[in-house]
């Protein structure tokens, strides 16, 4: 499927739906992304909300300020003149995500790589090397769903999740890695910590990652954690 | 000038209109689940429409203050008394101004419907979180603390009134934007391609127990297809997603921003008022509508509730 056959459907009385096919790939991601950031640069006057997700955009408009129809007609012209050049040029930021593995910080690092037979040390330095894309933001505010995990990382959820997750938990849950920005319930499994602010509600934006964003880790040790997350605080 | 907390009530919450702008790094609408009686009862007191009320659920609070205020509270038909603080006790009614001398209100339960929203002239006064006073119950922040009501709560106001007033006091008039629409009409929805979307229509549904501002769960003959794994996409307030239990999920204002269930439509949003009346236990049907009659409906139920409005506001000027 190309841009322009985008599939546009309602998904509310005063939102689109913007399907790129229905499959995870990157460069269906790309394309995602592009073209949010094409829509936000024309800022246009109806324009409430943007979601991006994996192959698919949500558009939520002002229904007083545009009818249904004008926006729908905007994107399809949007998606129209999005072409491979325009999503290679699409600026993306590079953010460094500060992790300690294992120990206390990342309790099932031990037993996922038992599970995958590779030491524990080349887990953590494995999913360190990766070279990741926030492919959106859900499940709670600022939780990252990050695209570029190793497929041989891969590692299924924990049969019973956990009732509570510590703030900052990195974890790998099916083929995705993801931070848990608060504490909170969760499945997946815990290979380190960062002791960044993944959230914040006082801060302007909130949060420190953005979907299209790309991310890079860099494996720290208990002191920079200690020194880091009294600066966070 | 403020409201003291004597008795929270099952679920009240601080609300406004929710927040715009900030989806995309997974922050919820949030805000009154019907925006529209939220707006109306400020009105009624002079407030902003988007100025921040208390949104109550099933129980209401007790609330006691030592100065005149205006009040007005719009939703479900719900019973007030109030005990002035000279010892005086009477009844008062719901979709009208009331002004009202020091004392202490009791909102009982609910006769039927879930909620209702009470609108202090002046607004309440709690910290403007990314662009909205209202509570994330999930995300812990907004409203108070990002909280519902707690006993000992105090909650200030904006801008209070300076009014006199020694006994209540309200006018003859009263509105009802719910008047009319019956309770047990269909709730309208607009079907997606799902196989199983135009089954939601089929059947009766019963609004389960564990249903909160997140989402109402629907229990009936559970749906086919469920199984099949979605790629996680947006999901808005209306939302009607199938979980792998084959029971449908309407997602209501502090819906997730996104949602991996298959999609079998949205409630349209003239009827999204209706949803935030349900209660556990109600029964519902579902019928389908096409997308341009549902915008056409949405887009009278604004003209219907800006005439209310400036209704409202000829009274008010010329009272």
């Amino acid at each position: 499927m190309n841009a322009t056959e985008a599939d546009l459907q309602p998904l509310a009385d005063d939102a689109w739906l913007l399907r790129f096919g229905d499959a995870i790939a990157p460069a269906t991601l790309a394309r995602v992304h592009a073209l949010c950031a094409r829509v936000r640069a024309a800022s246009p006057p109806w324009l409430r909300d943007l979601v991006p997700a994996y192959a698919s955009v949500g558009v939520f408009f002002d229904p007083a300020v545009a009818d249904a129809e004008a926006v729908r007609d905007w994107l399809r012209q949007q998606c129209a003149a999005l072409d491979e050049d325009s999503v290679a040029a699409t600026p993306t930021r590079t953010v460094e995500i500060p992790v300690a593995y294992g120990g206390e910080f990342g309790p099932d690092l031990e037993a996922a790589a038992q599970a995958l037979g590779i030491p524990a040390d080349a887990l953590a330095a494995r999913h360190a090397a990766g070279d990741y894309t926030v492919a959106m933001i859900g499940f709670a505010p600022g939780f990252p769903y990050l695209a570029g995990l190793d497929p041989a990382l891969a590692l299924p959820r924990l049969a019973t999740p956990r009732t509570r997750v510590p703030a900052g938990s990195v974890a790998i849950g099916g083929a995705q890695t993801g931070i848990y920005p608060r504490e909170s319930p969760g499945g997946w499994r815990l290979l380190g910590r960062t002791p960044l602010r993944l959230f914040d509600p006082q801060r302007t934006p909130p949060a420190l990652l953005a979907p299209g964003d790309r991310v890079r880790f860099r494996a720290i040790g208990a002191d920079e954690f200690a020194r880091l997350a009294a600066r966070e605080s | 000038m403020s409201l003291h907390v004597l008795a929270p009530g099952l679920l009240t919450t601080v609300q406004d209109r929710g927040r715009e702008g900030w989806r995309h790094l997974g922050v919820a609408r949030a805000g009154a689940l019907d925006p529209f009686a939220a707006a109306l009862a400020n009105r009624l007191v002079g407030n902003p429409e988007d100025a921040a009320v208390l949104e109550i659920t099933l129980l209401g609070p007790t609330l006691q203050w030592a100065q005149p205020l205006r009040i007005a509270l719009c939703g479900a038909p719900w019973p007030m008394r109030f005990e002035a603080a000279s010892g005086a006790d009477c009844t008062l009614p719901t979709g009208r101004p009331l002004a009202l001398p020091a004392g202490t209100l009791r909102l009982g339960a609910a006769r039927e419907g879930a909620r209702a929203w009470l609108a202090v002239a002046g607004g309440l006064d709690v910290p403007v979180v990314l662009g909205s006073r209202s509570t994330d119950l999930r995300g812990g922040f907004g409203g108070l603390d990002g909280r519902p009501l707690r006993r000992g709560d105090v909650l200030g106001l904006l801008a209070p009134p300076d009014i006199a007033c020694t006994a209540p006091r309200h006018p003859a008039w009263w509105v009802d934007p719910l008047a009319g629409a019956p309770r047990t009409a269909p709730l309208r929805y607009v079907p997606t391609s799902h196989p199983a979307a135009a089954r939601l229509a089929g059947q009766d549904w019963r609004v389960q127990a564990s249903s909160d501002r997140q989402g109402l769960r629907l229990a009936g003959a559970a749906l086919p297809g469920a199984s099949g794994s979605a790629i996680s996409e947006a999901v808005a307030p209306g939302t009607i997603q199938l979980p792998p239990d084959g029971q449908p999920i309407v997602l209501l204002a502090d819906a997730q921003t996104v949602g991996g269930y298959p999609r079998l439509g949205h409630v349209i949003a003239a009827d999204l008022p209706r949803l935030a009346q349900l209660r556990p236990g109600d029964a519902l049907r579902l019928s389908p509508c096409d997308a341009a009659t549902a915008r056409a409906l949405a887009c009278a139920a604004r003209v219907r509730m800006a005439r209310i409005g400036l209704a409202v506001a000829s009274r008010l000027a010329s009272a």
